[in-house]
């Protein structure tokens, strides 16, 4: 019977048992490679989102590298050389210079490096306790617990981001420091209203309903049965969100609440660039197309890992 | 034979709104409405019942998903009246749970082991356990192996298998089964069945076997209830069940069973059309619940609600048919 049953069974899932030879965490290790291969087989089917990955990569790669990959890094400070100013594209000069004569491919490299430092610093502020009101409000729907929080994420919700970042940055000091605690401030809802949805469904599924009745404590049921089913579109938001919030940052550069010169912010540089053009194009346009690759990267790797995690779910 | 779980006019209700605008009156769902019966040590109890008459709501109750609006349920003398959370460690160990849907009632983000050692950690904190998980991988007949693959990558059948092994894990005396197969395919169902079966006879185990799948209970169970919107309809043992089908309800359903020869068909008790459906437990008719399908309506059905009587040997029945005895009380089954 033993004999039979163990067949029958090992037959459906496609795998002969072979377990008994070799230890566990070579199991656990070979499974582990087995599901790691199969997501990255499937990710790297969709040009797009390879496409995505490697530009954040390149990203990343060129804003911690900033001293070293630029042509010019003294540029990225109060450095002035007259002589070479407005000069437009050219072989020296990749990106052309602005007013002062600064290379502007080195300002746009250097500028990354605050985009993403706001884009990273947001989401860390923003994610742990957004996350952590959702799966609270949704696990305990229907109670007081629930009432609260949501109505008090509602408020948030009622305010443009862009709006209070003005007027805290303009009550505090404008720098960017102060900009991303106002972004974060009022981006955390997002996470809750996202973790809400999902907690509430998931609470009833029966593998939840099942640790319940085995007796397992909230903290168990909140944090390893139901957060582990929300990770996926925690992840592609947070990927897509990223874009959002380098471009608010930019935006708040712009109007001069942002980055603060000498330091080279995109925003800024657009801001100071614009009325340049279309004489000299050269000044706002390519920190303007440095925001919309950062930005473009972040949304086709968001939108990828989406693809991904869904498709792993059917 | 020593009663190991025993229902005492269970009911309950679920408000699911509000009716009139100043005075507001709760809508009720009678989900389970005053059932009593007792499960004895070692025996298999079918429950059986078309969606929506209430056998879930029982199976939630006694598992504490729900707390009871009135009546009792005793677990070997202690009472189970409390939701989980108020629930001693010991009552959680001894009774578990299967579900019917095994897709959902495994998390799909933790693998095979980590589902098992879940119950093994909570009751028998401060050890090693993944030789216990290797065991009870061994009991229901899956590779080892299997410890570390996750749920997509198990079929339905063994889904449900990993699910039985969890509810063997903490050595419970008492396992519910709502509808265990049901979800799965027929040729599957039977060696889950087989293994139910033979893990009652090793592990000492009592089960309450929901289903609504009558022709399943003739070969499974030793004793067999029928529920309609929620009450109990009729109560026998399982090979009295179906050679003496008593409540008209009960011929209704054995008689719509299809069968495939005409022995089989000769087996089945006079013919009784099956009519109607099961009417919404919002608005349960008066009377016997059952009059409105019932070929058999006399004047008095929708006017009183039968009590259960006791026709002999274990045999009880709900219905006008089968009148009050003089001498007899009404029974608690």
């Amino acid at each position: 019977m033993t004999k039979v049953m163990g067949d029958w069974v090992s037959e459906l899932g496609g795998r002969a048992e072979s377990a008994t030879s070799i230890s566990w965490r070579e199991l656990q290790r070979r499974s582990r490679r087995e599901n790691i291969g199969r997501a990255w087989y499937k990710f790297s089917r969709n040009p797009l989102s390879v496409a995505g990955l490697a530009i954040v990569l390149t990203i990343v790669f060129l804003a911690i590298f900033a001293p070293y990959v630029t042509p010019y890094p003294h540029h990225a400070g109060p450095f002035t050389d007259f002589e070479n100013a407005k000069l437009p594209p050219n072989l020296k000069y990749l990106f052309g210079t602005d007013t002062i004569g600064r290379d502007i491919l080195t300002r746009v490299i250097f500028g990354f490096q605050d985009a993403l430092l706001m884009g990273i610093v947001v989401l860390a502020l923003v994610v742990p306790p957004g996350v952590l009101l959702g799966l609270v409000a949704g696990y305990y729907q229907g109670t007081w617990i629930d009432t609260i929080i949501m109505r008090i994420t509602d408020i948030f919700l009622a305010v443009p981001p862009l709006i209070l970042a003005l007027a805290i940055a303009s009550v505090l000091k404008p720098n960017l420091m102060n900009s991303m605690m106002a972004v974060s401030l009022m981006w955390w809802p997002w996470y809750a209203r996202l973790v809400y949805g999902l907690t509430s469904q998931l609470r009833n599924e029966y593998f939840v309903k099942s640790a319940e009745t085995i007796g397992a404590s909230k903290a168990h049921i909140l944090f390893r049965e139901i957060l582990p089913n929300c990770v996926s579109p925690i992840f592609t938001k947070m990927s897509l969100d990223m874009g959002w919030v380098i471009l608010i940052g930019s935006s708040l550069s712009f109007v001069g609440l942002g980055v603060q010169p000498p330091k080279p912010g995109l925003g800024t540089m657009v801001a100071d660039g614009a009325r340049y053009l279309p004489d000299q194009w050269w000044i706002p346009v390519f920190p303007a197309l440095g925001i919309v690759v950062i930005v473009l990267g972040f949304n086709l790797l968001g939108d990828g890992l989406r693809d991904l995690l869904a498709a792993e779910e059917a | 034979m020593t009663p190991i779980l025993e229902y005492k006019n269970l009911k309950k209700y679920f408000t699911v709104g509000h009716r009139g605008l100043l005075r507001r009156e709760p809508i009720t769902v009678k989900a389970v409405d005053g059932v009593s019966f007792v499960i004895n040590k070692g025996e298999v109890f079918g429950l059986v019942g078309e969606s929506g008459s209430g056998k879930s709501t029982v199976a939630y109750t006694t598992i504490g998903m729900y707390r009871p609006t009135s009546g009792a349920i005793e677990f070997q003398g202690e009472s189970l009246f409390t939701k989980e959370g108020k629930r001693p460690r010991h009552i959680k160990k001894e009774i578990q749970i299967v579900f019917q849907d095994p897709g959902s009632s495994l998390n799909p983000r933790r693998s095979v082991k980590e589902i098992l050692e879940l119950p093994l950690s909570i009751h028998q904190p401060a050890k090693k356990h993944i030789g216990r998980v290797a065991e009870l991988l061994e009991m229901v007949e899956l590779p080892v192996d299997y410890m570390y693959k996750y749920p997509h990558a198990l079929s339905g059948g063994e889904k449900q298998i990993v699910a039985i092994a969890r509810a063997l894990a903490t050595e419970p005396s008492f396992i519910i089964l709502d509808e265990p197969t049901s979800a799965l395919d027929v040729s599957i169902q039977g060696k889950i069945i087989n293994l139910l079966l033979r893990l009652r006879q090793e592990f000492h185990l009592s089960y309450l076997f929901i289903t609504h799948d009558l022709s399943l209970m003739r070969n499974v169970a030793s004793r067999v209830a029928i529920m309609y919107l929620g009450k109990i309809c009729e109560v026998a043992e399982a090979s009295e069940f179906f050679r003496n089908p008593k409540h008209p309800y009960t011929q209704m359903l054995l008689s719509s069973i299809p069968v495939v020869s005409e022995e089989e068909e000769k087996l089945k008790p006079k013919r009784v059309q099956s009519r109607g459906e099961i009417p919404s437990p919002v608005n349960i008719p008066s009377g016997c619940s059952f009059h409105l399908r019932c070929p058999y309506k006399m004047d008095i059905c929708p006017r009183v609600d039968p009590e259960m009587v006791d026709t002999g040997e274990g045999h009880y029945v709900r219905c006008h048919l089968y009148p009050v005895q003089e001498n007899s009380r009404p029974v608690a089954v």
